[in-house]
């Protein structure tokens, strides 16, 4: 063929809507998830957990359960393969460090794998296994006052602290101060699909399919694991019904290589939803003291946020719920403290938008309290204190356009004609009331690499390993593949998640589509200037492989980031005291929008998320057993059908050329700021502040 | 989970005489709460003695004017049963409050009985738990119980019945049909659950290996304006932390009648025989009706996290009282 002659982004199919390229396999059921792989020769792996919160492992009666119909093997600490230590996604990490020794860190810590020639004998060895235990001394009990609490150490993005300006002078000056507490509790990424993995070698190499958020670090991983060549490790992700920061490296993997490599066949091991609450992390509960001071006029003199959260005894993960604070308002002296408390629990990890949703809650209650006690409209206050330059670093914004959000929000949403009073509006037994937040989130790209073909028979493949974790990235990718080569959409295939196609960045942190999207833009420019020089195609098409790292470095440091307000209304019942959203609106700055239909998607999908925080979500740990109680998704509640809604979300014109691409992401925004805005409209309805979350029936009842 | 036989009954006394001398054998309903249990480790039954097929799918008016409804009923049929929306609304409205539009496909009326406690320290094999195993001790008295029991327990169980549908049936003075080894029998509701005293974990006073196949509800003409609410953190899919049935009848601003039965604060439903009490022959006001909970309440013995379900339940007694009473008088 000929190379094409059309210009970049001559097809504009970039901003238009397009349903999932996969969407006709999942709803038929074509689609098959890691767990639904089948092969010859399969052998089912069943985890055995740990009964205690902290202690060391006595015995392990392995004998028993050998006897038992259809089982091969039982993996323990006294048996299992040595890892490497000191491996991890983000620093060492030692959650995947299974089996290596007696330690046990907390209740449902993996202490076994029983390997069966079903699941259903796999299982039922794996609870017939006996093992007992040294007990020792336990904490769960969290605390802002826990004496345990430290300040850990600096890690990428945010440090634990920032110190700006002479925050108790401005303070002692202000002529209003807001000093109030704000707490969130245990929360639980909660993906439909459980972690699954199947492992097996093939010829000399190791192949895994597996749920996960970035199948090339994970094989990057599991060959430093298991002291492997990088290169005999493939893991390929087709399909990932959804993660939520849940699935980065976690042991069910680590635990189907160990036992594939030991049986030499094929081990298929798949969490339970149990299983899921203890070995897959979780958000930390957070303790937030925040503290504004203001003139009369409501400029900020004063920003002070301390955020205390937990982490395990073998871990250091840090929630950095101060994040918001240190781009959303201009203050005269700024302060932003990160403390931290190591309890004998499961380790915490990234969960939809870690750091900014928790903060946000702390952070977007206290402006509306601080517009309640200076008498100003929540978003004249905001505005007001508009920033020229992020309050923390200093640094410009690469483009902010939150004023116009609140501004188009407030008039989808009728907030001009808001009565500022509490507790006044009735609707038969339902008090109503509305409130506003702002949302932030850091728009990150990532290094990636991607290659493109020109195949002989005049299409085009494109391959790089991202994920597609249920948000539509494969079909946004394809799309800016299709503008990026200029063909027609059926004349190009976009592959994904398969670590063999080399390194891209995990779908995390909001940063998979504009990092993706970059190296598919660049990989598609070479294709195209190498075309324009070639007089036919070969065989076997022609590659191009691009790399961005030294374009992502090179960028300017600037701020980088999305912004959004969100409305919600509310009703709540004082006699019963349930709270029942009625309505969300967000509207969103968010640079270029690649997908309308899979965007709002996720916009909406994210407040849903927020909806639930606000009024939901909480993990209830038991201190005498250190235990989870509500272990189990009918005990562990996320917003239902009925919980949801009419709701939103749309975005305002946001052009950012820091990244060529105009991406800024925008899978965790939508979360951020939904339960500040809700909690600010249960004030609203009924004069009551609400400063912990969830915000339950017995935290609003009228007694 | 424990490898099981499964066999399908197609006749009463054959689903007992599957079932005699076998402790590890289990009836089948829906499936929908034993299932659950087998999967988590609190239920390994050796046998499954599937009922769907028994011929206790039926509702039906008798000759007396009760209504009688078969045990394997779906939650879902009931609900929609039009002498069961006529004669008793608040028995269809407590049915739809419960679980999810599948469930109520699958579940029957039988299973909804025999529901076991949704109290997280059941559920979890690791913990004590004197209903799983008894003797082991109750977690939840000094942990985390705050959907737990205000009325009615020990200090070795604090756990609630789950159910909607009893708490109707509760206030309806339901009568439910068992099938034992010897044959037919009657156990008043009242009489069915146990009081939880020492022993939690026996929590009806069903015979071993007895079958039910059917509840009864006398004709009571005060059922027909009643309503049953239901109080919970999310709108759907969600157990109570406190429900309430309540009829009213009302003559010249007088109580003449009145049935108060709560969910979720009790190992069974609660009737409010006290709160009835109190209110017959008195005048419907808003100050009665609140006296009335108060009286029922006085034996309540709230914990530490759920204080307040008291609060919860008397507003929910004067709210849905008033509401009764307003529509009456309309």
């Amino acid at each position: 063929m000929t190379a094409p002659s059309l210009a970049p982004g001559r097809t504009g199919v970039v901003g238009t809507a397009r349903t999932r390229l996969e969407g006709r396999a999942k709803v038929t059921g074509a689609a098959r998830y890691a767990g639904e792989v089948p092969f010859a020769e399969l052998a089912h792996g069943w985890v055995a957990t740990s009964s205690v919160a902290r202690g060391r492992i006595r015995s392990i009666d392995t004998e028993a359960v050998l006897a038992m119909p259809g089982v091969l093997a039982v993996l323990h600490h006294g048996n299992a393969p040595r890892l490497r230590p000191g491996v991890g996604l983000f620093g060492p990490d030692a959650t995947l460090q299974v089996l290596q020794d007696d330690r046990v860190p907390h209740v449902g810590w993996p202490v076994a794998l029983v390997v069966a020639e079903t699941p259903e004998q796999a299982r039922a060895a794996a609870e017939a296994l006996v093992v007992t235990y040294d007990e020792e001394p336990h904490d769960v009990a969290f605390s802002a006052d826990h004496p345990g609490v430290y300040t850990p150490e600096a890690r990428p993005p945010a440090p634990p602290d920032v110190e700006r300006g002479d925050v108790d002078a401005e303070l002692a000056g202000s002529a209003v101060v807001v000093d109030e507490e704000y707490t969130t509790p245990e929360e639980y990424q909660s993906p439909m699909e459980p972690h699954a993995a199947v492992a097996r070698w093939e010829n000399g190499r190791l192949e895994a399919i597996d749920s996960n958020q970035g199948s090339y670090a994970i094989a990057q991983y599991i060959a430093q694991l298991f002291f492997l060549d990088a290169a005999s490790v493939r893991v390929t992700s087709e399909h990932v019904g959804g993660a939520f920061g849940a699935k980065g490296v976690r042991p069910h993997l680590v635990f189907a290589v160990m036992a594939a490599t030991m049986l030499d066949r094929p081990v298929r091991v798949v969490l339970t939803r149990r299983q899921m609450f203890t070995m897959c992390g979780l958000r930390t509960p957070t303790a937030q003291r925040i503290r504004l001071g203001a003139d009369a006029d409501g400029r900020l003199r004063a920003v002070d946020h301390e955020s205390v959260s937990y982490s395990s005894a073998i871990q250091e993960f840090v929630e950095q719920s101060t994040r918001p604070t240190r781009v959303l308002y201009a203050t005269d002296a700024l302060r932003a403290r990160t403390r931290l408390v190591r309890l004998d629990v499961p380790t915490p990890t990234f969960m939809r938008a870690p750091g900014w949703a928790p903060g946000s809650y702390a952070l977007e209650s206290a402006m509306d309290e601080l517009a309640e006690r200076t008498g100003l409209d929540p978003i004249t206050l905001r505005l007001r204190n508009e920033p020229a330059v992020a309050p923390a670093s200093g640094l410009p914004f690469s483009s902010r356009n939150l004023a116009a959000c609140f501004e188009e929000g407030a008039r989808r949403f009728g907030w001009p004609d808001r009565d500022p009073r509490p507790g006044v509006r009735r609707d038969g037994r339902w008090l109503v009331g509305t409130g506003v937040a702002a949302s932030a989130h850091a728009a990150m790209t990532a290094p990636s690499t991607a290659t493109a073909t020109a195949e002989a028979d005049g299409t085009f493949t494109v391959r790089i390993a991202a994920a597609d974790i249920g948000t539509g990235a494969r079909t946004a990718l394809h799309q800016i593949a299709v503008d990026a080569l200029a063909a027609p959409p059926e004349a190009v295939r976009v592959r994904i998640a398969d670590s063999d196609f080399g390194p891209a960045q995990f779908a995390g942190g909001s940063m998979g589509t504009a990092s993706w999207g970059w190296a598919i833009t660049e990989a598609a420019a070479a294709l195209r200037e190498r075309l324009a020089l070639a007089d036919e195609i070969p065989a076997d098409g022609i590659t191009v492989r691009a790399d961005t790292s030294e374009l992502v470095r090179a960028r300017q440091p600037v701020e980088r980031h999305g912004f959004g307000a969100q409305f919600a209304e509310v009703a709540v019942d004082p006699a019963s005291g349930e709270v029942r959203v009625r309505r969300l609106l967000g509207v969103f700055a968010v640079g270029r929008v690649v997908n309308p239909l899979t965007a709002r998607s996720q916009l909406v999908g994210g407040m849903i998320m927020g909806l639930s925080m606000a009024l939901h979500e909480e993990g209830v740990r038991d201190t005498a057993s250190g235990s989870l109680v509500n272990g189990d998704l009918a005990g562990y509640h996320v917003a239902s059908n009925a919980d949801v809604p009419p709701i939103e979300a749309d975005w305002v014109d946001d052009p950012d050329t820091h990244n060529p691409t105009g991406i800024k992401g925008l899978g965790e925004i939508g979360i951020v700021g939904t339960a500040a805005a809700v909690a600010n409209a249960v004030w609203h309805a009924t004069g009551t502040r609400q400063r912990h979350l969830p915000i339950r029936l017995d935290r609003t009842l009228t007694r | 989970m424990r490898e099981f036989r499964y066999g399908r009954a197609t006749g009463v006394a054959e689903a007992v005489a599957l079932h005699a001398g076998n402790p590890e054998a289990r009836f089948l309903g829906g499936g929908t709460n034993l299932v659950d249990l087998m999967k988590s480790g609190v239920e390994s039954p050796e046998l499954l003695i599937d009922v769907r097929g028994l011929p206790l799918d039926r509702i039906e008016v008798a000759g007396d004017g009760s209504l009688r409804i078969g045990a394997t009923v779906t939650n879902s049929d009931l609900a929609a049963h039009p002498e069961v929306r006529r004669r008793y609304p608040a028995l269809a409205q407590a049915v739809l409050a419960g679980a999810s539009g599948q469930l109520r496909n699958m579940a029957t009326v039988g299973g909804n009985l025999l529901q076991r406690t949704r109290c997280g320290y059941f559920y979890d094999t690791i913990q004590p738990c004197n209903k799983r195993r008894p003797g082991s001790g109750c977690p939840a008295v000094t942990g985390e119980h705050r959907n737990h029991a205000i009325l009615g327990w020990s200090e070795h169980c604090v756990a609630t019945h789950p159910s909607d549908m009893g708490v109707a049936l509760a206030a309806f003075d339901a009568v439910v049909s068992v099938h034992t080894a010897d044959g037919p029998a009657q156990l008043p509701l009242p009489d069915f659950y146990l009081p939880v005293g020492d022993t939690p974990h026996r929590e009806t006073a069903l015979p071993p290996g007895a079958l039910i196949t059917g509840v009864t509800l006398p004709p009571a003409p005060v059922a027909a304006r009643s309503r049953y609410r239901k109080v919970r953190e999310r709108a759907s899919y969600a157990f109570a932390n406190a429900s309430i049935a309540a009829a009213l009848d009302i003559r010249d601003g007088v109580v003449r009648e009145v049935r108060l039965a709560f969910g979720a604060v009790a190992s069974r439903p609660w009737r409010a025989g006290t709160a009835e009490r109190t209110l017959t022959g008195g005048p419907a006001t808003a100050e009665a009706f609140a006296a009335a909970a108060d009286a029922e309440l006085a034996a309540a013995r709230p914990l530490t996290h759920n204080e307040y379900k008291v609060p919860l339940v008397r507003n929910l007694v004067v709210a849905m009282l008033t509401e009764l009473a307003e529509e009456a008088a309309r």
